[in-house]
Order: C-alpha cells, then structure tokens, then sequence
C-alpha cells in the first residue's frame, strides 16, 4: 500500500503546487494577452538601451579571447542553409559571384563584389557569441570593419539606421534581416566577417558574408547579407520592428 | 485574565526606541474584579512593539510579487536553454547541469536531470511534463507556454523593479540604521548563536523581550539576502549582458566567464527559493496572524506572562 499512498501524496502535492500557480498564472497569461501591460512591458527596453548606453564608453570593445579559448563546436543557429534556388547555385560556384549591395540614404550607393570587400583592410577577432536562449560560443572571426564600407558610401546625415538585407527566407517564406543603429556601424569590432576560425565561412554559419556585431545578442549577427540599406526608420520593413526575430516579439536592443 | 490590545489604553513612548518599541502599561485590573483573582495572579503583560517602519513594509510586500514573477521568468529563459556550464563558452558535452527529454528504449519519453555527471529521472516535473518535453513545467514558468521573447519581456521589466527597490530599501535602511539597530547582530547574539540554534531545530520561540527583536539566525538570514544573494543575482544577471561586459568587463572575471554568471544567477535563484520558503514557514510557526499584522501595520504584539504582587 506504501507505494500508492506515497503516489496519492505526491499526485496530491502536484495538484495544491499546481492549483496555487495556476491562480497566479492564469492572471499572468491574461495580462500578457492585455495590450497595456504589454505596452508597459515594452517600455523596459528603451529604458534598458538609455542605460546601458550611458554606461558604456562608446569605444569600449568586448572582450577578445586567446586561440585557446575557441569553442571545439560552435553551434549553428536560425536558419543554416538558406536553400533558395539562387543562393545554392551561388554556393556551387563558391560565391564567386556574391555581390554586396549597399544603398539607401547614402551619397553613392555601391556594389561590391566579395573578393573586392576580401581585399580591403580586415579585421581578426576572437569574442564570445552569446544566444538569446543562454549558450555562448568562442570563434575567431575575420572580416572588414564595417566603418571601411561606410567611408566608401558616405551615409546621408539623416541615415538612422543600417538594415542588412540577407539570402535566407524562413519555412514560411519570410526573408531574414537585421538591423543596428548607424553609429554601431562605425565600432571596430563591427565587421562584415567572411572567415570563422581561419577558414571561409561555411554555409552553416552565414557564408559568405555575415555580420559580427559583438557587444549584442546573436541574433543580431545576421547571416548571408547581401544588402546593407540605410534607412531614417525601418518602420516600413518587413513587419517595421528592425529584424526577423524582433517582428517576432524579441527586442530590437539586444545588448541584454 | 486575557487583556486584549484595545482594553489598554495609557501607552508610554520610550524614549530608546529600538525597533521603535512602545512598552504598554501593565494590565490594569477591569472594574468589578474581586481583589482576590488578582493578588499574587498571574497576569499577562501586553507590550506593542513598532516593528516594521513604512518603507520596509511597503518595500517587502512589493517584493512579494517582484520575485515570484522573476523566478517564474527566469525559469521560462532558463527553459530555452536548459544546461548550465561554467567559463565564457558552453561546451554540450560538459555541462554541470542539464534538464532534457531523453527517449527511453521503448519510445517513451523521460525527464532527466543530469547534475554533475549523475542522471536522474525527473518525469513529469523537470524535463518532460503534461505531455511536453520542456525544462520546469508550465505552471512553474510566465508566460506558462513556452515563450522565451515573452519570458524575457517579463524578466527584465521586473528586474528593474527589484533593483530600484532594493536601491531604495537598501538607501532606507541605511540612513535610518535599520541595518546597524536591527540587522547586525551583537556580540550578545553572536555568543549566543549555538543556542538559538538549537531553538530553531526544536522550533522553541522565543518569548518576551526576546522576542522584540529579530533572533541572531534571522538577522544572519536577513543580512545574506540583503548583502549577498540580492546584489550577486543582480550583477550576475547583468554579467549575461554582452553591452554590460564590454563596459564592466571585470564582473566576467570575478563571476567565472558569462556561463559562470548564468549558473550562479541560477543558484542565487534557488537560494531565493531556499530563503522564501524558510521565512513562510517561520512566519506560519511563530504566529501567521501576528506576523502579517505586524508586517501589515508595522504593530507586533509580545504577550508575556508576570507575577503581579498586590499591595
């Protein structure tokens, strides 16, 4: 009989802890369904992005790890392959053809070809990816400052923004993108990166070209970019919330 | 002879107020009452202590809600990566902790903790529950479906609350030396601590003037939480924040890489947990409606008994 009771007991346990949470859950849920709380919410982020900014020298650069400390694996995240009919054909010819775009408020929009963007000035750095679900990984990633293309394309004084338009569309047909705000664009450890741990970036993790902007979460890190658009809002793109995953309820400051 | 609270009318402010104690006349004999029921009687002293000012009560019930929606938050993020690891990298196969669905050879699936190396089965709390694999169940979790954009949402807005109360209760308690008077124990309590205890293991109360203040165990609990397990679940949650890193990049090192913050944030939690549950349970032994009304109106009563000799 010991069994069954201890059984009744826990069985017994499971229902008050289950019925105490449910009266706190059932109004938790039914807030999160109330649009004001939601707003509320909302708000946080601004007020996080306002604080964090102020306490981070603009300069300051994120933590840059020895050779040692490279992840064995770094796990591939988000869409891994984008599988259009387009980018696998490119992949077959190993991105020979891959051209940058870059447009928008900007006083000379330019195209640029990968090798031309491998032959400019690069930058190696080996920092931590954080994922917004909580794991991190160490890869050393090569690539060309962000600023260098700016130079070249001279954004417009009321730019706000750079979205990166990329080649991967989810299962439901919607086109990755990201977007961070023009002043990042100028850090030195913002780089289109078109290396990871010394060999070209592979398909998985964003090849050719995928964005390294290190001091935010790794969605932020936008894979196969193929445009870079500078933009006053981004308020038209998409579903106007900055970025795939933002469309979808994340922040669109994603420095926490 | 039971002297209720409001039969007591003359009360006398004393002048050292610890706790802001306010000391109640002795228990006046009530008219009609014969000389011989209270010669030599044992009559109950009835003392009223102001124990708890406005700004602790209101900072401690606020706190209420604050963390039972931080922890319930928390375990929704912790849900979408169920694995804890120490250093700056999460290496998959090291983890110190990991909560997951595991299918058994029969096609069923289990829940299994691994700690350490040692697996468990957690069926139907940790790892898979009502049907789901998923870390803590759903009504452990806000939102209780899985949600992580949503969890964090919550998370982080009320982190915010918890900090700028714990500023502003922190600020208080200094500047009116709640912490000096009535947290930091005395030499007294600290000679006295193997005594109080084995009162806590045998859960004797304490009685009478003892009981005005906090006991050495409680302060001790109390200090910990205020200086320790409050401040580090803060600073390890903000080490997780790679824009925090960069511009504190020391709270990497002393909290053992971004992974290290996260496991020890997940600790931190848990001792949350630990300290709740001990305070409820004290709060309910030594007297649940005593206790909430002094939390409540800051008023604590302390009965005790004293022979009154008459004249």
């Amino acid at each position: 009989m010991k069994p069954r009771s201890t059984m009744k007991r826990r069985q017994f346990l499971k229902g008050a802890a289950g019925i105490a949470s449910l009266v706190a859950l059932a109004g938790c849920d039914n807030v999160t369904q109330s649009s004001w709380f939601f707003r509320l919410l909302q708000r946080t982020e601004k007020l996080t992005d306002m604080v964090q900014g102020a306490v981070t020298p603009a300069d300051a650069l994120a933590k840059e790890y020895t050779e040692s400390d490279i992840s064995a694996v770094f796990p591939a995240n988000g869409n891994t392959d984008p599988g259009t009919q387009d980018y696998s054909a490119k992949a077959q010819n190993e991105f020979a053809d891959w051209n940058l775009l870059i447009d928008g408020l900007v006083a000379t929009p330019m195209l640029i070809s990968l090798a031309a963007v491998k032959e400019m000035p690069a930058r190696t750095q080996i920092t931590r990816h954080d994922c917004v679900e909580g794991w991190s990984a160490i890869g050393k990633w090569t690539g060309v400052p962000l600023s260098g293309l700016m130079h070249k394309v001279q954004p417009l004084p009321n730019a706000r923004y750079a979205v990166f338009h990329c080649a991967d569309v989810d299962d439901e047909g919607v086109s990755y993108y990201e977007s961070i705000a023009i002043q990042d664009c100028y850090h030195p450890q913002t780089i289109l990166a078109y290396e990871l741990n010394g060999q070209p970036l592979n398909i998985p993790h964003g090849a050719p070209l995928r964005l390294r902007f290190e001091r935010q979460l790794g969605y932020k890190q936008a894979k196969y970019v193929e445009r870079i658009e500078l933009v006053e809002s981004f308020s038209g793109i998409a579903g106007g919330k900055g970025g795939y995953w933002e469309d979808q309820g994340y922040e669109w400051y994603a420095g926490i | 002879m039971a002297v209720s609270i409001q039969s007591v009318e003359e009360r006398t402010r004393s002048d050292e107020r610890r706790m802001g104690l306010e000391l109640l006349a002795p228990s006046v004999p009530s008219v009609g009452s014969t000389p011989e029921a209270h010669a030599s009687s044992v009559a109950p002293v009835v003392e009223r202590v102001y124990r708890h000012r406005l700004p602790v009560r209101i900072s401690h019930w606020l706190n209420v809600p604050i963390l039972v929606i931080l922890i319930m938050s928390g375990l929704q993020i912790f849900n979408a990566h169920p694995a804890l690891y120490w250093g700056d990298r999460s290496d998959r196969d090291r983890p110190l902790l990991s909560i997951r669905p595991i299918q058994a050879e029969g096609g069923e699936v289990k829940g299994t903790t691994t700690i350490l190396g040692r697996q468990f089965d957690t069926t139907g709390v940790l790892g898979y529950s009502d049907g789901s694999g998923r870390a803590f169940p759903a009504w452990a979790t806000i939102p209780s479906a899985k949600w992580l954009a949503m969890g964090r949402q919550w998370h982080l807005f009320f982190a915010w609350l918890f900090v700028i109360n714990g500023i502003l209760f922190t600020a208080y308690a200094l500047v009116s030396r709640h912490v000096t008077r009535d947290l930091v124990p005395t030499g007294k309590d600290i000679r006295a601590i193997g005594r109080s205890i084995k009162d806590h293991l045998k859960l004797r109360q304490p009685q009478g003037d003892e009981a005005k203040q906090y006991n050495v165990l409680q302060k001790l609990a109390y200090l910990v939480v205020l200086l320790a397990i409050a401040p580090v679940i803060v600073l390890t949650g903000l080490t997780m924040s790679p824009t925090i890193d960069t511009a504190f990049p020391w709270l990497l090192t002393i909290f053992g890489g971004r992974q290290g913050a996260r496991t020890i944030h997940f600790l931190a939690c848990f001792s949350f947990v630990g300290f709740i549950v001990i305070h409820v349970v004290e709060v309910i032994l030594t007297g649940l409606i005593k206790n909430l009304r002094s939390m409540i109106t800051g008023w604590f009563v302390v009965k005790r008994k004293v022979v009154c000799h008459e004249a």
